[in-house]
């Protein structure tokens, strides 16, 4: 059989099995898949042994092949989602300090969330949101929401739409314009940042349904940063938290934590021990840090574990690369 | 409609993915509706908020009233003026005879910048940066705790073997050379945790597309 049939049989199994389960999921008869804690510590086992054959077989000078690299990534982040097991999470300084800031924070005061990602970020950054507005919210916090970002407003109303549903915040009577604001997005980077230190209302004429911003009873009275207790800004880039820290932080003394992607995050441990960031949520795990604090179980808690295990495979497969290398005898020509 | 919405993203995320099988025309397909869309979209985002928003709305500001039914118009803002005529003149290099003039805009843009980052990067992260760098480490009303100290100390060793390893007006022989080395053992040890956090951020993007493959579309997961 030649390598065009095998790949168009592989393809019309892939669809055949997507349909399947999918008439299965909307009729009802398929609600999801668990597998109990034996189940998936076998899963889990068979692939290490998995990885240990392809490191002996490499060790003999069979070079493993890249897709077969890429099969177990898959496998290692997909199954984990599928199990009905947790994993333990060890709380950091940094994520405590946001936590700590928020609870300190006397009801009723403002905080604002700036939300600058976009879709691609969002399952770093999406958990984040969600934990932090419910928490906000738990406290009886009022909150202010924008973004730098022209996506960032959607994804706070998803965040907000997400968390509504949940029967402590529908108890809350949440009610918008006095509990909380999303003045949309605004275009003009740090500069937005710069205005806002002076005049918020300059830059947000209107909130995103396009209410006037005095008729907006939360934010009518606030005028610059000095009106508002805690920021929050969720970031993906530029402009980000970089942006937020060096203006609204540096110049108009804004108390500020981070929320950010991991690629990120290293680069604001600088501005986080220097003491211009209040705390600081990196990547993931950052998320489900904070989870845990806040007592709630969102998807970065849930998505950890397929985290931590796919590391664990990135790792192994360093160990036999490394071990492929030295066999190689090239390290001689380093 | 959103069935047939979750098909199309299962679609085009399989369609993204078997690029890792190899390069086939149904990656092609998927990269080239991603190309599309998202020109498409950022003009459509950049010409509203800023052509129009900022500027046709700041120089002709639309009728306003609140919900009282006051009178709320922004003052036509002539400064903008300024802003589209180097817009304009910017547009002046798809002209070969007079594209030099878009250096003029491109001048101010430079110049003004570099003026605006000085301040900013020279506070936080620069001086900002030293001091956060250079903290006692012990004295009175000084609460730190041991690890603390031992973090502080290994910042400030940290950083000025850093500096040493860049400082290339003197051969690295030596004390010298030897603090060079541990200049260069502290920036591996950043690039291993900036490498480390960029799998973590790489599997959080693959995880939330298994996460809608494996939830979101076939109901998989509970």
């Amino acid at each position: 059989m030649s390598t065009r049939a095998k790949e168009l049989i592989t393809i019309a199994i892939i669809a055949v099995f997507s349909v399947v389960i999918y008439i299965l999921k909307i009729t009802g008869v398929m609600t999801g898949i668990e597998f109990s804690g034996t189940v998936s510590t076998i899963i889990i086992i068979a692939i290490f042994l998995a990885l240990l054959v392809i490191l002996i077989r490499t060790l003999r000078g069979h070079l493993v092949d890249r897709r077969t690299v890429f099969l177990f990534i898959a496998f290692s982040v997909a199954l984990p989602l599928l199990m009905n097991i947790s994993q333990k999470i060890t709380v950091s300084g940094e994520v405590e300090q946001v936590y700590n800031a928020v609870i300190d924070l006397q009801p009723g005061s403002r905080v604002l969330v700036s939300f600058d990602y976009d879709p691609a970020s969002a399952p770093e950054l999406q958990p984040m949101a969600e934990s932090f507005l419910r928490l906000c919210f738990m406290r009886d916090l009022k909150v202010i929401v924008m973004g730098l970002w022209p996506q960032g407003p959607q994804q706070a109303e998803l965040a907000m739409s997400t968390i509504l549903e949940d029967d402590e915040m529908k108890a809350k009577n949440i009610k918008y314009g006095i509990d909380y604001v999303n003045l949309g997005y605004q275009a003009g980077n740090e500069f937005v940042v710069q205005r806002m230190g002076s005049d918020f209302k300059s830059m947000f004429r209107k909130d995103y349904s396009g209410r006037a911003y005095d008729d907006l009873p939360l934010v009518k009275n606030v005028k610059n940063f000095s009106n508002i207790d805690y920021s929050f800004n969720l970031s993906a880039g530029y402009p980000g938290t970089q942006e937020w820290v060096q203006v609204a932080v540096d110049r108009y003394g804004l108390k500020m934590g981070g929320g950010n992607t991991a690629v990120q995050a290293p680069m604001m441990y600088t501005y986080l021990n220097a003491g211009q960031l209040e705390g600081l949520l990196g990547g993931m795990s950052g998320g489900a840090e904070f989870e845990y604090l806040a007592n709630f179980t969102g998807k970065a808690t849930k998505y950890m574990l397929s985290q931590s295990f796919a590391h664990m495979v990135v790792v192994a497969f360093i160990i036999i690369g490394n071990a492929a290398f030295f066999r190689s005898g090239r390290e001689k020509k380093l | 409609m959103e069935h047939f919405a979750l098909w199309l993203a299962a679609f085009l995320t399989l369609g993204i993915v078997s690029f890792l099988y190899k390069d086939n025309p149904w990656y092609k397909l998927c990269e080239a509706i991603f190309v599309g869309l998202s020109a498409g979209y950022w003009f459509v985002v950049l010409f509203w908020d800023n052509i129009y928003g900022k500027f046709w709305v700041g120089v002709f500001p639309l009728e306003e009233f609140d919900e009282a039914g006051r009178e709320i118009t922004a003052e036509p803002d002539y400064w903008l003026f300024v802003g589209a005529a180097l817009g304009i003149l910017m547009l002046m290099r798809l002209v070969p005879n007079i594209g030099w003039i878009s250096r003029w805009p491109l001048a101010f843009i430079v110049g003004s910048t570099a003026g605006l980052y000085l301040i900013n990067y020279f506070s936080s992260n620069m001086m900002r940066q030293v001091q956060g760098t250079i903290v006692p480490l012990f004295g009175a009303g000084y609460d730190a705790s041991a690890y603390a100290i031992v973090g502080n100390i290994v910042v400030a060793v940290g950083t000025f073997a850093g500096l040493v390893y860049f400082f290339f007006s003197k051969e690295h022989r030596g004390v010298f050379g030897g603090t060079a080395k541990v200049g260069v053992f502290f920036l591996m040890l950043t690039f291993g945790a900036s490498f480390g956090y960029t799998v973590m951020s790489r599997m959080s993007l693959l995880i939330g597309r298994m996460d809608f493959l494996l939830g979101d579309w076939l109901g998989m997961i509970k």
